[in-house]
């Protein structure tokens, strides 16, 4: 167990070493940002002391010695554009994004493991034709789409919501239900394939000669094995949340890392683009971890 | 008063397929008493699982269907009932046990859970539930029980879990026990041991066992009245040792007929001269496990050389380390005077051809996606010296004609044909190679016994007309009696008894192969009740 972690940390070192290397010069293609941040009319003396202030003339290896060295010191640098931390600004809309994907891939995983084990438990049924028609049109549907149609409804013709912003529970519910579509819709068809699996299995058949009643079958002795390749599923959809929900978050005007990662792309705030990507990084190691622990701890006989 | 404790009635099942309607079986009729054990015994496709799973209510509707028949506990018809009436007699006055132990146990609950829940499902409370089931698996004579009771069931071995299946079973002194070819697939010796707990439990309890199986030596063994299926039907019933020794439908006496372990045995051969294969100390470990301990035997032109043993002897991987599947850690396999182990992958590939394989399960052996065309001329797509390209149709043709097929079956694919039939293939192309010696990993054990007895003969057969060699590893002991010259018996990666085939089965010199051929069932219910007594005696001088 000790010697699987300490691989997995080495390895996500190695990627994310790689991943500092590639978006700091990336994002260094994209020319130089002191004609954004200072005035149109600002004077050359004034562009220059911008510039040395910075550190951008200094030749681009030392720009990147000097990065890795404040890294290595947990530094992240300053945000040009808003003039304090950048891993400050990074965590702010990390945390907003977290609650969001938290919420939201909560909701999903529990409606789909649910709706999709019943379907299961009756293939060709009247409720399987039902779920698996939705989750199709949910899984295939654009988000941008639903998010416009969304607003659309149930902001401008019903003016129930609000449109945009953080402020109350009600601000939450159009995005949490425009990211909700599309991972539910895959999910659900990943669960009802997984638990038909299983449901035909020969220890559900154990089950029935032992005289299980048909929920426990389902959701004690199905679903345990059933969930194992969801698990990956439910990981990869948090992970896309996780990674920025740009569209989402852009329409919405949600403060989230991906809105915030869109800005300062805009904007060439690289030092809150890198530390964006890293943290990023980070969560989605994270969370890779917590799925292969999730398996181990599903299956007994998956040790690590 | 009802006449039996479980009667079935005129019981017939389809199954709608797309392929049309299946009548799975037709107008079955049997019952079962108190206290008695009742066989169905019948071949692969037969039917003999389904009146059971209708019993047990496991049959899937639809696609089945029960067109007719009744089917009386206590005189009361199950078919007429609820589910949940059903399900309530399921696991208390009827419970079953499956084949594949492993797979019909949960993977991801503790076998104490399992054993715990058949009681919990019919009212007893968990921790009155959990005792019983320590007291269980120490009935069923499970090693170190209370450490059982939270350990995963791929932690167990095959004859373990089958005893934890039947300890979940009897959990609620059922009035019936159905068990579906409870002990294929457990090594002899292990067979033994499971049939007779079933036994012991039964005299106990007096619950009426049903049993389910293709194996006239487990009817021999604990049956007191047998029902042989074939095709659907009841094809004959009664008195288990009446049927055996006078049997009246001509399938029954077809089926006993083929029954190995009666030929006669042939006599010891020559074996002057050069061997054709010589395995000399060979080994091979995986990591701190000894698999072949420096194992050594020869093979003569045109013998027959048996490995027995139980699972985890090392005899397949003996095969495997032999042909280089396994890269040996020692010792020598000279064919013809070549050694094997040490030559280069290039002169390996050319004596490849000479040596060929012959697997257990020609399922899975044969690519699913290639006609039998493309499956028995790959051999010359790589070996192009055997046959110009010119010459493989009429080959292929001979080959299959040779192997008891039809030429035009060269066009179809392998899922079209019977297990019979897919093993007849591999045979073909092993014998596209025009090989010297085959290995015959196991190669008839997933067979019916007629499919089994028209193997061997196509076996025998090709020997005698191309003078081949045959290492044929079995761990059925009235198989390899009838086919093999001599017979090499392995234990924990080692040979413990290696001698000519009627010495070893008529005056064997070890006591684990006196233990192997005790443990091996008879079909003939007589020799069947003196071996018991001959194991019994041997139990008793062993305590």
């Amino acid at each position: 167990m000790k010697n699987f972690l300490g691989k997995r940390a080495f390895a996500s070192g190695l990627s994310l070493v790689g991943l500092v290397v590639l978006v700091f010069f990336l994002s260094r293609l994209t020319g130089d940002p002191t004609d954004l941040y200072l005035p149109l009319d600002a004077s050359l003396e004034a562009r220059e002391q911008f510039r040395e202030l910075n550190g951008f003339n200094d030749p681009l290896l030392v720009q990147f010695g000097n990065y890795v060295w404040d890294l290595l010191h947990l530094d992240f640098g300053q945000s040009i554009r808003e003039a304090r931390p950048a891993i400050d600004v990074v965590l702010e809309g990390f945390s907003w994004t977290l609650s969001l994907a938290i919420v939201t891939m909560t909701i999903v995983t529990i409606a789909a493991v649910v709706i999709g084990s019943l379907a299961a438990f009756r293939v060709g049924g009247i409720f399987d034709r039902i779920a698996t028609f939705f989750s199709l049109i949910g899984a295939s549907a654009p988000d941008f789409w639903i998010a416009i149609v969304a607003i659309v409804i149930f902001a401008v013709n019903l003016g129930w919501l609000p449109t945009s912003g953080t402020g109350t529970i009600w601000h939450w519910i159009l995005p949490v239900a425009v990211l909700f579509v599309r991972p539910f819709g895959l999910i659900l068809q990943v669960v009802r394939g997984s638990m038909i699996t299983a449901l035909s299995s020969p220890y559900v058949k154990t089950a029935k000669a032992k005289g299980v009643r048909p929920r426990p079958i389902i959701f004690v002795h199905a679903l345990r094995n059933g969930l194992l390749p969801v698990i990956t599923v439910i990981g990869d959809q948090a992970a896309a949340i996780l990674n920025g929900a740009v569209v989402v978050e852009t329409i919405f005007g949600f403060p989230g890392i991906g809105k915030l990662m869109i800005d300062s792309i805009l904007q060439r705030d690289f030092t809150v683009v890198l530390a964006a990507i890293m943290i990023s990084a980070l969560a989605i190691f994270i969370m890779n971890l917590l799925i292969d622990l999730a398996y181990a701890a599903l299956d007994p006989r998956i040790r690590y | 008063m009802a006449d039996h404790l479980l009667e079935v009635q005129n019981l017939s099942v389809e199954f709608h397929t797309a392929q049309g309607t299946v009548k799975a079986v037709q107008d079955v009729s049997w019952h079962l008493d108190r206290g008695e054990t009742l066989a169905i015994l019948g071949e692969s496709g037969s039917g003999k699982s389904v009146s059971a799973s209708a019993v047990m209510n496991l049959i899937d509707m639809p696609p089945g269907r029960i067109s007719q028949g009744r089917i009386l506990l206590d005189g009361r018809d199950l078919l007429k009932m609820t589910d949940e009436e059903r399900r309530r007699i399921n696991g208390k006055r009827i419970a079953m046990v499956f084949q594949d132990p492993l797979a019909h146990l949960n993977p991801v609950y503790t076998v104490g859970w399992q054993i715990a829940e058949i009681m919990c499902v019919h009212g007893t409370a968990r921790e009155k539930a959990r005792a019983h089931a320590l007291a269980l698996l120490e009935r069923v004579g499970m090693p170190e029980p209370e450490a059982a009771l939270d350990k995963y069931p791929h932690q167990f071995s095959g004859g373990q879990r089958q005893r934890l299946m039947i300890a979940m079973a009897v959990a609620m002194k059922p009035d019936i026990l159905i068990a579906d070819e409870p002990t294929t697939a457990l090594d002899v010796t292990v067979q033994a041991e499971v049939l007779s707990l079933m036994q012991e439990l039964q005299r106990e309890t007096g619950m009426g066992i049903l049993l389910i199986t293709h194996d006239l030596g487990v009817v021999a063994e604990i049956a007191d009245r047998v029902v042989v299926m074939n095709g659907g039907r009841i094809v004959e019933t009664g008195d288990a040792a009446e049927v055996y020794r006078n049997p009246q439908h001509p399938y029954t006496k077809k089926l006993i007929g083929a029954a190995p372990g009666k030929g006669q045995m042939p006599e010891e051969m020559d074996r002057d001269g050069e061997p054709l294969l010589s395995v000399q100390m060979l080994r091979k470990n995986y990591g701190a496990f000894q698999a072949l301990k420096g194992v050594s035997f020869n093979i003569m032109q045109g013998e027959t050389v048996a490995v027995v043993g139980e699972s985890g002897s090392g005899k397949s991987t003996l095969a495997r380390a032999i042909l280089r599947l396994e890269e040996p850690d020692g010792g020598k396999a000279l064919y013809r005077g070549r050694d094997l182990v040490s030559m280069d992958l290039k002169e390996l590939f050319s004596l490849r051809r000479d040596i060929q394989m012959v697997f257990q399960d020609p399922t899975q052996s044969l690519n699913p996606r290639m006609t039998v065309f493309q499956l028995i001329s790959e051999a010359w797509v790589i070996h192009p010296q055997i046959l110009p390209k010119p010459h493989w149709r009429a080959r292929v043709a001979e080959l299959l004609t040779k192997v008891g097929l039809h030429p035009e079956m060269a066009q179809r694919y392998p899922h079209q044909f019977s297990g019979g039939q897919r093993q007849r293939i591999a045979i073909a192309r092993a014998l596209a190679m025009e090989p010297s010696l085959i290995i015959c990993d196991e190669a008839v054990s997933a067979l019916d016994v007629s499919i089994q007895a028209q193997v061997i003969e196509l076996l025998d057969g090709l020997r005698r007309e191309f003078g081949l060699s045959y290492l044929f590893i079995a761990h059925d002991l009235p198989v390899v009696r009838d086919f093999a010259d001599r017979v090499i018996v392995m234990k924990a990666g080692q040979i413990v008894e290696e001698g000519a085939v009627r010495q070893v089965f008529e005056a064997p010199r070890e006591d684990y192969t006196r233990a192997l051929l005790a443990a091996s069932l008879d079909p003939d219910p007589e020799v069947q009740a003196a071996r018991r007594e001959a194991r019994r005696k041997m139990e008793t001088a062993a305590a």
